[in-house]
């Protein structure tokens, strides 16, 4: 299953200082368990130790991505299409996987599978034994979810006040961090059933 | 400009907009209101949320305010503090059946993104329907299990799966909340509600519709509901199915059978995990299962199987007919991009649910095997699919040996063919190596395949250092034995030259349509053509080579050849990762070695010291590592420097390139001095002993007596300071070269107060230098303390010697210093 996806910014791979790397978004799905912390305010540390994972785990995607593309040579405008009509070729997008050992940032050992699309990381936090094969191909295909629903290429859009959408659209692909097998016709039938809820 | 409480600020276009950059300087503005917005704002704010919610009909101003609510809550890693009936405004409006799904959505994740929290109330007891509880889930599942969150949320679910109602609310919300509960915590689940969901998830998996779903009647004008019948499901590629329905299955509508088919298969692999009685166990039975287990383990593991419940048994039966039909599926053309996809993953997991089956029932083994070894003979022309044959070589690892098969040809294909093929692909590459790691245990007498596969897994090292080189820092002690270790080393240090192989082959590769990520930033590099003389193909070779081979080549040419490439990224990259590994590779390999390969690896540093494939800041960086090593080599055998005299007065005779040496020499030095004793080593003869003397006060008399100039860089004073030193220790041991090196100390004190040396050095350098020269001198005044300072014996490691005071060591330490800082004061100036 997965643990957690998370929206973030990638910054410009030349540039050596522009900003810092930011969560946009984060979902995790079901808590890993909270340590026995006698102290007061526990919860507001166990919340804390959530925000800072996600966190790390943004700030390896930004480095894995900007390591990835300085190697191919490539640099993430090479992905812009010409006009927002077109689809992003998500295809040639980086991708890419790594690990997270025990204890670092998470309780459990983590699989992070990440793509990079112009300047917006997306990540899912897996299980350590999950289907990776699956996994990128739910990855990519909520990245393409999401870059047309809410038309994240369009400079006028806000990814941060939509989250309805994103949360509509994970209920839908991504429900309780299960990963779904899904055929092209049912990835149709889930689309249509959003947009009719969302109207674009 | 937007403002972060302000209704409909952020529709219209940001100031900060524009070109590529998906987060715009608006955006960035944004997150830093929601961040500092004042408690007073955000009381103001939430009061306002609270009125809207509290309308009939919250519209478009209610979700736009919950939108943003969310930002600010989310936007920050601190508590922000709300008011309580805003929370328990958004309680309601969640647990309210009526509400617009928006708003349900905006509310659960407002109060998710808040978890853990105290203030809490929400309980989802009496929740009916299962998409509603599947939203009180979310919320619920985040606190982190504090109060039993997660079995409550369980049994609840269980609860609406028990409540039969055909017609009832969609189950397909309420499995992944199942899947979930299970996998946050598997002993939450009793034994009949673990047998319920075995039997539901056979009907879903085994006989859901093979006719296609009726279309949602939308009320338009041309749709006529049940006018058309609708047709039966098809395979990928179009034909009408010919079995029962799966996720490979597919028409124009779904029926909820069919979705709930989908959602079973997702969360099957992971549910014959928890629910088998070997894995979490009911804790109601907690006393029955235990004695169960220990009667049962002790009389026969393969029994087990007929002591299951027969739902557990069944579940199985039909997974196994599953995971065959998708096998027999994945081999039909899909004619959509995305089930190809999805027949590669849907073969992924086939395999994966096999593996399962016949670690809880080998009487699955040998159904299972035919249908594998098929399925191999079939993916190993078909390099698409080639990660497939990740789990499927894990399958025979575990089984191979129970099923008496003999698997070593499947491992010597996946090992030999597959990372030279798809080392560019990034997640291949890490499953690969994963799967090399997660399978240690297993590989038992194959461990030698894996072993000598070392050049091959080097290649996916190669190409993906950022993410592997952590993977392989783990890997490395199991790869190297004796056997392969001066071969191992030599391929470490040829790591960045090997990525610039693996990228001039991609280009030279006929199927380079595939466009695998080279750089194409350096178009045709000069040295395409030149790679084609067969001088160079025959060391190319040797570097791309699949397995270990017993032997090393002078790849110098080749480093000449693959310069114009060295200052590729990924070229570099590598070059950074290489000291880490060399540090993990001895580390591993100082575990077994005996003298006669640290011997081996000795030599090999002092030769590979100025052999390397001239990459920016390589040098400096493995010099370091080198040369620390060596003397670590020197520590766990003292013998080397006895056995490799000859050797190592060469390297030290070889002055033109001392500049380019300094740290090894510095290290090779401190060695000589240190280890170069009878009592280390009862070979060591006088006249060894000489000979190193000579050779090293020739090359300290060069360092110091020639010219500073501009083509030479300075020699480090640390490297005078360690030649003076080693040769006061071998005068100490050979005491008729006393009075020549007293000479020349006392020589050195002047000489390193001259301008001509101390322009050489920087002015603490040479201080150094000097001090160090008049420490010597003092000592040497004493042979029989000198000798024993600078060849303590090996008894000083013994606790005696630290611990009494009136024992030679402290004693002996006292007198050393009193003379030395005597002998000090008395100098001029």
């Amino acid at each position: 299953m997965v643990h957690a996806f998370l929206i973030h910014t990638l910054r410009a791979p030349q540039a050596q200082d522009t900003g810092l790397c930011r969560v946009l978004y984060s979902c995790v799905f079901g808590a890993e368990n909270s340590l026995d912390d006698p102290r007061p305010r526990g919860a507001e540390r166990d919340r804390l130790l959530r925000k800072e994972q996600i966190l790390a785990v943004a700030r390896q995607v930004d480095s894995m991505c900007r390591l990835q593309q300085q190697a191919s040579g490539r640099t993430p405008m090479d992905l812009q299409p010409q006009s927002s009509d077109e689809p992003v070729p998500l295809h040639e997008a980086p991708l890419g996987a790594f690990r997270l050992a025990a204890g670092d940032p998470f309780q459990e050992p983590r699989t992070v599978v990440w793509l990079g699309v112009l300047s917006l990381g997306f990540a899912l936090v897996l299980d350590a034994h999950e289907n990776l094969l699956l996994a990128e191909g739910t990855l990519r295909l909520l990245a393409r979810l999401l870059l047309d629903h809410l038309r994240l290429l369009t400079p006028s859009t806000n990814l941060l006040l939509r989250a309805d959408r994103i949360e509509g659209i994970l209920a839908r692909f991504l429900p309780h961090g299960q990963l779904l097998f899904l055929n092209d016709q049912f990835v149709q039938g889930l689309e249509k059933e959003f947009s009719a809820a969302w109207p674009r | 400009m937007q403002h972060v409480t302000r209704p409909g600020s952020g529709r219209a276009g940001s100031p900060g907009g524009g070109g590529g950059g998906m987060f715009t300087a608006g955006a960035e503005s944004l997150l830093h209101q929601a961040r500092e917005i004042q408690d007073e704002e955000l009381q103001k704010f939430c009061s306002r949320v609270a009125k809207l919610l509290q309308k009939d009909d919250p519209g478009p101003d209610a979700a736009d305010a919950l939108q943003r609510l969310f930002l600010i809550v989310s936007a920050t890693k601190y508590k922000r503090r709300l008011e309580k009936t805003c929370v328990d405004l958004l309680q309601t409006t969640l647990c309210s059946p009526k509400c617009p799904e928006q708003l349900q959505l905006l509310c659960a994740a407002i109060l998710r993104e808040r978890s853990p929290s105290d203030d809490l109330s929400l309980s989802c007891d009496h929740v009916q329907s299962s998409q509603q509880l599947s939203l009180v889930a979310s919320v619920l599942l985040a606190q982190g299990d504090r109060k039993e969150e997660v079995r409550s949320v369980g049994q609840r679910a269980f609860r609406v799966l028990e409540s039969r109602q055909p017609e009832g609310p969609s189950l397909r919300h309420l499995l992944p909340v199942v899947s979930k509960v299970t996998r946050l915590a598997p002993h939450s689940l009793h034994e009949d509600q673990t047998s319920l969901l075995s039997k539901r998830l056979v009907d879903w998996l085994r006989y859901a519709s093979i006719q296609q779903g009726v279309p949602h009647a939308s009320g338009g004008f041309f749709s006529t509901p049940r006018a058309r019948q609708p047709g039966p499901v098809t395979e990928v590629d179009g034909a009408v199915a010919t079995d029962f329905f799966t996720v490979l299955s597919t028409g124009q509508h779904f029926t909820e059978d069919q979705w709930l088919n989908v959602q079973a298969f997702s969360m099957l692999r992971a549910w014959l995990l928890a629910s088998s009685p070997q894995g979490p166990s009911a804790p109601d039975s907690d006393d029955k299962s235990e004695l169960e287990g220990s009667t049962l383990s002790v009389l026969s593991a393969t029994s087990t199987a007929s002591h299951l419940l027969p739902p557990q048994e069944r579940l199985r039966e039909k997974a196994f007919e599953y995971c065959q039909r998708l096998v027999e599926q994945s081999t039909r053309r899909a004619l959509r991009k995305g089930d190809a996809d999805l027949q590669k993953a849907c073969l992924v997991e086939a395999v994966l649910v096999l593996d399962v089956l016949c670690r809880q029932d080998p009487s699955f083994l040998y159904r299972t095997l035919s249908c594998l070894k098929a399925l191999h003979t079939r993916l190993c022309g078909d390099p698409a699919r080639a990660r497939a044959l990740l789990p499927i070589a894990q399958f025979f690892l575990r089984h191979g040996e129970a099923a008496a098969v003999d698997s070593e040809a499947i491992f010597q294909h996946l090992f030999t063919r597959v990372p030279c093929e798809l080392f560019h692909s990034p997640t291949l590459a890490f499953e690969f190596v994963r799967f090399c790691g997660d399978s240690l245990p297993l590989f038992g007498r194959n461990l030698d395949i894996l072993k000598q596969s070392f050049p091959n897994l080097f290649k996916l090292l190669a190409w993906n250092s950022p993410p592997l080189t952590s993977e392989f820092v783990e890997l490395l002690p199991w790869l190297v034995d004796p056997g392969t270790a001066v071969e191992m080393l030599h391929a470490l240090l040829d790591l960045p030259c090997l990525t610039a192989a693996l990228d001039l082959q991609l280009r030279l590769s006929p199927a380079a349509s595939e466009r695998p990520l080279w750089d194409i930033s350096l178009r045709n590099p000069s040295c395409l053509e030149a790679s084609r003389d067969p001088q160079f193909q025959a060391l190319l070779q040797h570097l791309l080579r699949a397995k270990a081979s017993g032997t090393v080549e002078k790849l110098v040419p080749l480093h000449q050849l693959l310069q114009p490439m060295a200052s590729c990224a990924r070229v570099v990259q590598c070059a950074e990762a290489v000291p880490t590994l060399l540090q993990a590779f001895f580390t591993a390999v100082t575990q077994f070695a005996d003298g006669v390969l640290a011997n081996q690896l000795a030599l090999l540093l002092l030769e590979r010291y100025d052999s390397l494939y001239q990459v920016p800041q390589y040098e400096a960086r493995v010099h370091r590592v080198l040369s620390s090593q060596f003397l670590a080599l020197c520590a766990l055998h003292p013998s080397l420097v006895v056995e490799l005299a000859k050797e190592l007065l060469e390297f030290v005779g070889s002055v033109s390139s001392v500049h380019s040496r300094g740290a090894m020499l510095a290290s090779v030095a401190w060695a000589i001095g240190e280890y170069l004793s009878v009592s280390w080593d009862r070979r060591c003869t006088v006249e060894q002993i000489n000979r190193f003397f000579e050779a090293l006060e020739a090359l300290l008399f060069e360092l110091t007596q020639s010219r500073p100039s501009a083509a030479l860089p300075e020699c480090p004073p640390q490297v005078i300071a360690v030649l003076v030193t080693t040769l006061t220790k071998l005068a100490s041991r050979s005491q008729d070269l006393i009075p020549r090196v007293s000479l020349f100390l006392s020589k050195m004190r002047t000489l390193a107060q001259s301008p001509a040396l101390s322009s050489m050095h920087r002015e603490e350098g040479a201080a150094a230098v000097r001090t160090r020269a008049t420490e010597l001198l003092t000592l040497l005044k004493m042979p029989s303390v000198a000798q024993f300072v600078f060849t303590p014996s090996a008894e000083l490691s013994e606790p005696r010697y630290h611990r009494d005071a009136n024992t030679a060591l402290p004693l002996a330490l006292r007198t050393v210093s009193r003379l030395v800082e005597k002998e000090m004061g008395l100098l001029p100036g």
